[in-house]
């Protein structure tokens, strides 16, 4: 009696204690998770904050004159006639006639200077587009090249940015902005054009399409062969050592740092079987051999989650072994292998390190039509920015960051929407 | 719905195809190498791409070592047709080239780059001579008499110079693998090694021992190798401005309100000191053309044409304006003649 007793008291003064551990041990998970919370909420700020400028691009309203004598244009169809024609004296006649005080060769330099160096290109293919305007004149607003842009955008935010500028250039510019003739714009130039070494040209579309034909490559050659691996080694291989050591080694892959499948890309597709560096084919194997062995586990983790009674059911109606998988096993598997083929395929997405060894961290500023002309991807993209002298691609790095986060995202959200939806629970 | 053998017979003749038709002839000129000349080689790319309609030369930025060893792999559109160099090609490189068959390489020395110390603007500027660079970033630095060495010993930059600042030495630079650690190694580290007399006989009697003392930067944390990216170290000095950074020229130009270079020897890194080769760290760039390539992948000739044009590689060319400082104009003239010309090495060269 005094005994028991004794340990209620032992218990009950044991309580406190643990009650307070317990509350301690909750706390250090609210902890831990504020924590990690607050780094991403540090992250994406950081990213929103950093690049939100890019989606917007600064424009200088000036009257163009397609005057077809300064061009040396008669024959639209000629080639020759459209390559030799001077574009850019079309946006320098314009910036001259609004300046014309400015006559020093050295300072016309630094007045041609506020317009982006493409814009010549730019007027080339609005003419080429519409033959009529040529000897007509029209206001347009042309876009300003990178160091008016920070300048302006600087300025916006009330500490105008001008070590780049010169006093002058400085000077047009108030004149320009006094009459409202300078103005921020969307930046559809990010969205719809390649690589560019001049930021305000810089656009993402080569390497999001570089992604895309990377992507779908790996997509076509892992999918499959992950399946049908996972498949055998489920539903038909024998257990026995070999098997088992297979099994090892797919996990062991699975862990392998990426670096190691570039070099592998390197010593057998392009030394061994002499495909070209830098193009999507290269990019799309070493991918896709990368991501094989999650999706193989993936796979089949979702064949074993398959209950043995519907196997037994369709064999015992008469089924053979490869309809039981085809027609039962496979189907119900599938969203389960579709979610671990998208998380691979995500992953796949966001990898630059085996894609160093294979020639596609690279300048490429043409956007690539086919599997076989050089190409880069988003990650490689990001990375080529973030080391470019230039301080407005310090912009463009954040915004591709936003743009490359937006498709894991929305790769993650779909990989759960399909389970949710799909996945039976048995 | 495909059979299983169709689908999979479809899926192999796919691949085949794409492999297949990858290997055949190239339409894209492929240069790789260094690191310090690949923003000014894309430019030029981009130019020569956007004004002639033909595929914009592909440039890799594999540094100026492995691009030699692309480069010199072999003849065949599997190989690059340039490489960047932020150096001279080495007489080892020239000989493997010529092993491999690379027999006729044009050489086009195209400019310099500058390579700056560098602290915030918040902080005072700052004025060394290659000697305190020496003798601050140093592992062994000379002692008390002549020929002995001691581990380094300086914390502060008053130690190494008693006109200097009390201020803890802390610089921020690129690891060994860089390119520009190579050349600052070179130029200034060894340029203030020679300055002190005993060692620069040193240089005359035992060169490799030479090299040794005045190419090891020390390892006791004072030098933070900050990794190859310039811009980091460019963000790192605004957050901390005792600190002070090396990187290249182009990104001082871009970040005058923040960083601030440091006068070496007296003269401050601009771009007309750096042209006249009044300021000691500067670098020649160059790169190499594969003699074997020209009219095989097209667009060879024309991209080399636009590098070596007066409106880019020019007093006011564009590549300036990107940070690149040109050649004086009479080599201009001499090299764009010989490069155009295709004058190939000869092997003569003075190559180290």
């Amino acid at each position: 009696m005094s005994n028991s007793n004794r340990n209620l008291k032992r218990i009950q003064s044991s309580l406190v204690w643990r009650y307070r551990a317990e509350k301690a041990f909750r706390w250090c998970g609210v902890v831990a998770v504020a924590l990690g919370l607050l780094a991403v909420l540090a992250l994406f700020s950081d990213i929103i904050i950093k690049g939100k400028g890019a989606f917007f691009a600064t424009y200088m309203q000036f009257e163009v004159t397609y005057d077809q004598e300064l061009l040396g244009i008669d024959n639209f169809a000629d080639d020759q006639q459209l390559i030799i024609a001077d574009w850019e004296s079309l946006y320098k006649s314009a910036l001259r006639a609004d300046f014309p005080d400015v006559r020093k060769r050295a300072d016309k330099r630094k007045l041609y200077a506020l317009v982006s160096d493409g814009t010549g290109y730019d007027l080339k293919a609005r003419l080429l587009a519409d033959p009529k305007l040529l000897g007509q004149s029209e206001i347009i607003w042309l876009l300003a090249d990178d160091d008016i842009d920070t300048y302006f955008k600087t300025l916006l935010d009330g500490n105008a940015y001008t070590a780049r500028l010169t006093d002058n250039q400085v000077e047009w510019l108030e004149q320009l902005d006094g009459t409202e003739r300078m103005r921020l714009q969307f930046n559809a130039n990010f969205f719809n054009r390649g690589d560019s070494r001049e930021p305000e040209q810089a656009g993402i579309k080569g390497a999001v399409i570089g992604s895309l034909l990377t992507l779908v490559l790996t997509l076509i050659l892992s999918f499959p062969i992950g399946i049908a691996a996972a498949i055998y080694l489920e539903e038909f291989a024998p257990k026995n050592r070999w098997t088992e050591f297979i099994e090892v080694n797919i996990n062991n892959l699975a862990a392998v740092p990426s670096i190691i499948f570039g070099l592998l890309g390197l010593a057998i597709f392009i030394n061994f079987f002499h495909i070209p560096r830098s193009i999507p084919v290269i990019g799309g194997l070493v991918l896709a051999v990368m991501t094989l062995p999650t999706i193989i586990i993936t796979s089949r983790a979702a064949i074993t989650s398959v209950p043995p009674s519907i196997r037994e059911a369709a064999l015992g109606m008469g089924a053979s072994r490869n309809q039981m998988v085809l027609h039962h096993v496979l189907p119900l598997a599938l969203p389960g292998i579709l979610t671990g083929a998208i998380i691979g395929m995500a992953r796949a997405l966001g990898e630059t390190a085996p894609l160093l060894m294979i020639g596609m961290v690279a300048f490429i500023a043409d956007i690539p039509g086919s599997f076989t002309e050089p190409a880069t991807v988003l990650p490689v993209q990001i990375f080529l920015w973030a080391d470019s002298p230039e301080r407005a691609f310090i912009e463009k790095t954040s915004a591709a960051i936003m743009v490359l986060l937006s498709f894991l995202i929305l790769m993650n959200i779909s990989a759960v929407w399909l389970r949710k939806r799909l996945e039976r629970r048995w | 719905m495909l059979g299983h053998k169709q689908l999979q017979s479809a899926i192999i003749s796919v691949s085949l195809l794409l492999v297949g038709s990858a290997a055949s002839a190239r339409e894209t000129v492929e240069v790789v190498g260094s690191s310090t000349v690949y923003p000014f080689s894309t430019v030029v790319a981009e130019r020569y791409g956007r004004s002639s309609g033909k595929p914009t030369p592909k440039i890799e930025a594999t540094g100026s070592g492995g691009g030699m060893k692309l480069f010199c792999s072999g003849v065949g559109t599997n190989f690059p047709d340039i490489t960047n160099s932020s150096r001279r090609m080495k007489k080892s490189e020239f000989d493997q080239c010529q092993r491999n068959g690379v027999e006729e390489i044009i050489e086009v020395h195209v400019g310099f780059d500058g390579i700056v110390l560098a602290n915030s603007v918040a902080a005072q500027p700052i004025a060394l001579t290659r000697k305190d660079i020496f003798l601050a970033l140093a592992a062994r630095v000379p002692g008390a008499s002549d020929g002995q060495l001691i581990d380094n010993p300086y914390t502060t930059w008053r130690d190494v110079n008693p006109n200097l600042p009390a201020d803890p030495i802390e610089v921020m630079g690129p690891p060994p693998t860089s390119g520009t650690r190579d050349a600052f190694v070179e130029l200034a580290m060894e340029g203030g090694c020679q300055e002190i007399a005993w060692l620069e006989a040193l240089k005359e009697s035992d060169k490799l021992a030479f090299k040794i003392i005045c190419h090891t930067i020390r390892e006791d944390g004072l030098y933070i190798e900050a990794g190859e990216n310039d811009n980091l170290i460019v963000q790192k000095l605004q957050a901390n401005p005792r600190a002070l950074g090396i990187f290249g020229f182009s990104f001082l130009d871009q970040n005058a309100d923040t960083v601030r270079g440091a006068r070496i020897d007296s003269v401050a890194p601009e771009f007309e000191s750096i042209a006249d080769k009044s300021y000691p760290i500067s670098r020649p760039l160059y790169f190499y053309i594969k003699k074997a390539h020209v009219g095989v992948v097209p667009g060879i000739q024309g991209f080399i044409n636009e590098f070596t044009s007066e409106k880019a590689w020019g007093d006011e060319g564009y590549l300036a304006d990107k940070g690149m400082i040109p050649l004086p104009q009479a080599s201009r003239r001499t090299t764009a003649k010989n490069t155009r010309g295709l004058v190939a090495m000869t092997g003569d060269e003075a190559l180290k």
